[in-house]
């Protein structure tokens, strides 16, 4: 029992411990719900792989943004990331339509391109500017409360990077509200969405700058390749409990928490890594959906003996 | 009248190629309100790409499309699709309400919130469908006979003036096949005007008032007996019709 209590009670020891591991769970649960809402959307698209591959793309449009500007505020670097994803698009279209290869050979191409390119510029870097590889990797959430206080005024309203991180979750969470019809249809039935009017392309793109958005605010805590496990894992977990969408979404919110104390805990115990703590118990809680979950459970009675769908 | 009622769908030299090799070929076609069309045609005659093209999906070589007098696919608004069944993501976490009820987004608005009327609407055409017991079951979890009818459902709570529909009668049981054909029979009553992808010869004089006769390129088109003759059966399925021919004929023969 007191193994267990050691575990519970570790990073909530002191009034210091309480109040930067705290900053840490927030910005968790922000990056986590910002990511798992525009995760679902992409996972329903059936682009969970498009997703990676674009979060590997922007990796030189990041790097060059910071060089530039020699900050890590999200705005510049967002219009980097777009700009790179863009040239991704655009490459990608282009050898697949100009020259014999087709379209995965040409996406596989033109993303590892990028990402090794970004790796590069990361080690140019001169001066006073530094970014650590292994952050924009990985991430690194542990470092977060050290970021600066946003001042407004005379009033200091505390950590800088939560209060940017979230504003673009509370702008995924508008924006899957207010899109929340156009996303379904031109995911479900491109054919249908064309018949009502519905502006399928932009929809499309409005998405993947929404993507670009919620990568470049999350890259710093849990990196490029880490922020696909918080993309995929809350809907593809819920999508073993529920079977419309709706309710899909809003589990977000509590499967963000439970990723951001969860990976505290674990780290603080076996001193991992916390983003990758972070990812990991995402994916140990996916197993218990996956194996007697009510929809679809592979364990569940009912669905071994119907076994496959009707169809 | 100075101002005639527009023709639902008009075709005029149509050309759809996939990687350069054509797939529709100089296709002329007026459709009229109020027609009940079958295309019929041997596999790969591009029945599914004539109607994708018209929805705007597949890109067309040369030619127009006028759909209500309209170039542009500016009035594809007034079209209801219903898609084949295979090429619809069946694991998606929708209910059949939730997919009849995207069918009055058109009317409702993409922001605004769904209200009682459309429910209400919405379970009607559940309901026609005999489906209204099904209401809350993923869509997934359906039979395929199920699964079309949730689609016919949809296109009826779109109110559309032209239906396009792509094999409605694919591996569907009996009775969804007659609910089918009544439903397809009463819109045309209603005026409106249908086509309708359909690979069963053995069916198609009896559901159709009208046949185009599809290989690559349109063999015919008009009143299904006049089209409907072994002949044109045969130049349009060419040499694959041995076996058809037998069927086609016994079929000509009997009516």
């Amino acid at each position: 029992m007191s193994f267990f209590w050691e575990i519970l009670q570790g990073p909530w020891e002191t009034p210091s411990q309480v109040s930067w591991n705290l900053q840490i769970m927030i910005m968790g649960s922000l990056v986590c719900l910002s990511c798992g809402l525009v995760g679902t959307f992409v996972v329903i698209r059936r682009m969970a792989l498009l997703g990676d591959a674009i979060s590997h793309g922007i990796l030189p449009g990041i790097v060059l943004a910071y060089l530039f500007t020699g900050s890590l505020s999200p705005g510049p670097m967002w219009i980097g990331a777009c700009l790179a994803g863009l040239g991704c698009g655009v490459s990608i279209e282009w050898l697949s339509t100009r020259t014999p290869l087709r379209e995965d050979a040409a996406m596989g191409l033109t993303f590892t391109s990028f990402f090794a390119l970004g790796i590069v510029l990361l080690s140019l870097q001169a001066g006073n500017v530094h970014l650590d590889p292994a952050c924009v990797l990985y991430g690194d959430i542990g470092l977060i409360p050290l970021e600066k206080e946003l001042k407004l005024w005379n009033y200091t309203l505390g950590n800088q990077s939560i209060w940017s991180t979230g504003l673009v979750c509370l702008t995924t969470v508008i924006s899957s509200f207010v899109l929340y019809r156009l996303l379904l249809v031109t995911s479900f039935d491109l054919s249908l969405a064309k018949s009502l009017g519905m502006p399928v392309l932009c929809v499309q793109y409005g998405l993947m700058l929404l993507l670009a958005l919620v990568i470049v605010a999350s890259f710093e805590s849990v990196g490029v390749i880490l922020v696909l496990a918080m993309m995929i894992l809350p809907s593809v977990s819920s999508a073993f409990l529920f079977d419309r969408l709706p309710p899909i979404l809003i589990s977000c919110v509590p499967w963000s928490i439970l990723y951001s104390i969860g990976g505290i805990h674990l780290a603080h115990w076996t001193d991992f890594p916390i983003s990758a703590s972070m990812a990991l118990v995402g994916s140990i809680l996916f197993i218990p959906c996956c194996l007697f979950g009510p929809k679809g459970g592979v364990l569940r009675k009912s669905n071994m003996q119907t076994g496959q769908r009707i169809s | 009248m100075t101002n005639p009622i527009p023709i639902p769908l008009e075709i005029h030299d149509l050309t759809v190629a996939y990687e350069h090799k054509p797939v529709l070929y100089g296709i002329d076609l007026k459709v009229e309100q109020g027609s009940l069309v079958g295309i019929i045609g041997p596999n790969g005659a591009g029945k599914s790409t004539l109607i994708k093209t018209v929805m705007g999906m597949i890109k067309q070589e040369d030619g127009y499309i006028k759909i209500f007098g309209n170039k542009n696919h500016k009035a594809i608004t007034r079209i209801g699709y219903v898609p084949q069944r295979e090429s619809v993501d069946w694991d998606f976490p929708v209910t059949a309400m939730d997919v009849v009820l995207m069918g009055r987004f058109g009317h409702t608005g993409w922001f605004r919130r769904i209200n009682k009327r459309d429910r209400t609407f919405a379970s009607a055409c559940l309901e026609q469908m005999n489906l209204l017991p099904y209401a809350d079951r993923q869509i997934g979890n359906l039979s395929g006979g199920q699964q079309q009818r949730v689609f016919l459902a949809r296109a009826l709570a779109q109110q559309s003036d032209l239906y396009l529909m792509d094999e409605p009668f694919e591996g569907v049981d009996a009775v969804t096949e007659k609910t089918i054909v009544a439903l397809l029979k009463q819109l045309r009553d209603q005026g409106k005007t249908l086509m309708v992808v359909h690979h069963d010869l053995s069916t198609a004089k009896e559901y159709f008032d009208q046949l185009a006769l599809l290989n690559m390129r349109l063999v015919a088109y008009g009143n299904t007996n006049e089209v409907f003759t072994n002949e044109l059966l045969q130049r349009t399925y060419g040499g694959k019709l041995t076996v058809l021919s037998e069927v086609g004929s016994r079929k000509v023969n009997s009516h």
